[in-house]
């Protein structure tokens, strides 16, 4: 080794500092996306030979031999399709009203963050108390205004909205990056809009909103990514992880029926091919990303310490 | 972030309604928490909840962390957490030197793939992972919690730190290696040091991830004196439903440490949370 050039001296440490990742990748990425692949074409269940079924799995789910399949997809549908664009709205909203000379404006935004350090599963609970039916304060509210109170995370109908709620109370994240967007807008297009007499909702439509389209699409993207991933929730609010995505699998989010059927039924080819699907599902949406953010910077090395 | 100058015009009126309003709202679910914890649970079952504890205690808190092994579960997240931030640290940072500063033949091919890895949803690995984990007989331990932060510790923190390297003039490194300096030797003496702010994001988003989790712990671990914090507020809150007094005691003690991490270092975190972006 001692007489090798500085050249290859450089390319032997090369390799043995990424050790760490590329076997990484070996270990927890390539060969398990492999075995799901394979686990998914067979019967497999813990202690059992694995037996090939071809497209048995998929061909189940689609021919709805299995109803909480087709739940699971409706309800993770529904809870997508209203908890991002609601995130992203308020998140946005709440970055417009900290992007101003407010005062305290480091306590406000600290306040709207807050929520998002603590552990989901401790939230969680948290919420349930708070939406409790009976004594829950919120209803409490909502009857001294001489509504009727709803059922919340037990009734079917409301279940997935609650948490969706709950997921508006954590959108500190999103809230940062669209602060930070906002604060990269270059001033002068907003002082040109004032010259030509441009008023505050002049400034939002032909300015903010053209500047920062790129983090709103960045948010969305991430935003289902996340969502169909989401998984403490149901799991913690409607009964322990076994039988959770309740009342009648309303709450059944996709990735808890991966788990169920995993963990619960122990159907572990089952339980890999619809992980392949939610993989092609997520891939789809990373290429999307990706395409768009080589076009942009966003990130603009290093950081502002 | 230090953008005074650079943001709109003296902040209208009526922005402040709006923002004190929500963050009131924002902040109500962890009052209700702390007053929940601190009254008996005849208060609990009133029809009319009072805003202010007539007479708050601390009795809830004495009687929730001594029903179940509070103590143990903290310490074990404890591990884990600080295991994998440990890892997290020197993996990462390893292959992110590589990946910047080291030239080697296939170096961009191989980032290129490892970087596919960044989005990959654990549901996706996490039957083989377990498959694997249970054949060798290391389930029920803290071990596949900890031993990815020991293989890179996640793409995203790899490029977050090779994107921070990137910033540090390579003449520091030509220079050490002039003077005869090893790479190791660059790297831990010239690359860590110009790198702190950069490794106290990613220790301290790790962290909060690791200390946090639900799921890895809810796969892996079964016996529970194993349990982590997050297993022992479930379990809690499967054998004491409806004691809501108990519950927001218990969930006050957990949430707390995130807390005090959040006012300590919030400057880190939001900066470590525009930088991942969309870690979400």
């Amino acid at each position: 080794m001692a007489t090798t050039s500085p050249k290859g001296r450089e390319e032997a440490a090369g390799v043995l500092f990424a050790a760490p990742v590329i076997l990484g990748w070996l270990i927890f990425v390539a060969g398990p996306v492999l075995v799901t692949l394979f686990l998914s074409l067979t019967d497999y269940s813990v202690g059992g030979v694995p037996r090939l079924l071809g497209l048995g799995n998929y061909r189940r789910f689609f021919a709805s031999a299995d109803p909480s399949f087709f739940a699971s997809v409706r309800a993770t549908a529904l809870y997508s399709a209203l908890s991002v664009p609601a995130c992203v709205a308020v998140s946005f909203g709440l970055a417009l009203l900290l992007d101003t000379k407010v005062r305290l404006r480091g306590l406000f935004r600290a306040a709207l963050f807050l929520p998002v350090i603590l552990p989901l599963a401790a939230s969680s609970v948290v919420w349930m108390w708070l939406f409790q039916p009976d004594f829950g304060v919120v209803n409490f509210v909502i009857r001294t205004f001489g509504l009727p109170a709803p059922q919340w995370l037990a009734s079917e109908r409301t279940v997935i909205p609650t948490m969706v709620l709950m997921n508006v109370w954590l959108t500190g994240n999103s809230m940062v990056i669209f602060l930070a967007a906002l604060e990269g807008v270059p001033r002068h297009l907003y002082e040109a809009l004032e010259v030509d007499g441009g008023n505050a909702f002049h400034k939002l439509v032909y300015v903010t909103l053209p500047m920062v389209s790129p983090t709103i699409f960045f948010t969305v993207i991430t935003g289902f990514i996340n969502a169909l991933q989401a998984f403490v929730q149901p799991a913690i609010m409607t009964s322990d992880a076994y039988h959770a995505g309740g009342p009648n699998n309303a709450s059944l989010l996709y990735v808890l029926f991966i788990y169920r059927e995993a963990f619960r039924f122990s159907k572990l080819g089952g339980a890999s091919a619809a992980a392949v699907l939610l993989f092609a599902v997520i891939a789809a949406l990373t290429y999307a990303f990706f395409k768009v953010s080589r076009t942009l910077v966003y990130y603009e090395g290093g950081e502002g310490s | 972030m230090s953008e005074a100058a650079r943001r709109r015009g003296r902040a209208r009126w009526y922005v402040y309604p709006p923002l004190v309003l929500l963050a009131a709202i924002f902040l109500f679910p962890f009052y209700w928490m702390v007053k929940s914890s601190l009254v008996d649970l005849s208060s609990i079952f009133q029809p009319t909840p009072s805003l202010v504890p007539s007479h708050p205690s601390l009795a809830n808190y004495a009687t929730a962390l001594t029903m179940f092994p509070f103590g143990r579960f903290f310490l074990n997240s404890l591990l884990v957490a600080t295991l994998t931030v440990l890892g997290t640290l020197l993996t990462a940072s390893m292959c992110a030197f590589s990946f910047s500063r080291l030239r080697w033949r296939w170096r961009n091919p191989v980032f290129s793939v490892v970087l596919t890895g960044m989005m990959l949803p654990f549901f996706v690995v996490m039957i083989p992972q377990f498959i694997m984990w249970r054949f060798l007989g290391l389930t029920d331990g803290f071990t596949p919690l900890i031993a990815p932060a020991w293989f890179g510790g996640g793409v995203f923190n790899i490029f977050l730190l090779r994107q921070f390297f990137l910033g540090i003039p390579r003449e520091l490194d030509e220079a050490a290696r002039l003077d005869g300096a090893s790479h190791a030797r660059v790297f831990f003496q010239i690359v860590l040091p110009l790198s702190k702010p950069a490794l106290i994001v990613v220790g301290l988003l790790t962290f909060l991830a690791s200390w946090n989790d639900y799921l890895a712990p809810l796969i892996f671990i079964t016996s529970e004196d194993k349990y982590t914090l997050m297993l022992g507020l479930n379990m809690f809150l499967g054998g004491y439903t409806a004691q809501w007094n108990y519950l927001m005691a218990a969930t006050c003690a957990i949430v707390l440490p995130s807390i005090l991490i959040f006012l300590v270092a919030q400057k880190y975190l939001m900066e470590g949370i525009v930088m991942t972006g969309l870690k979400g």
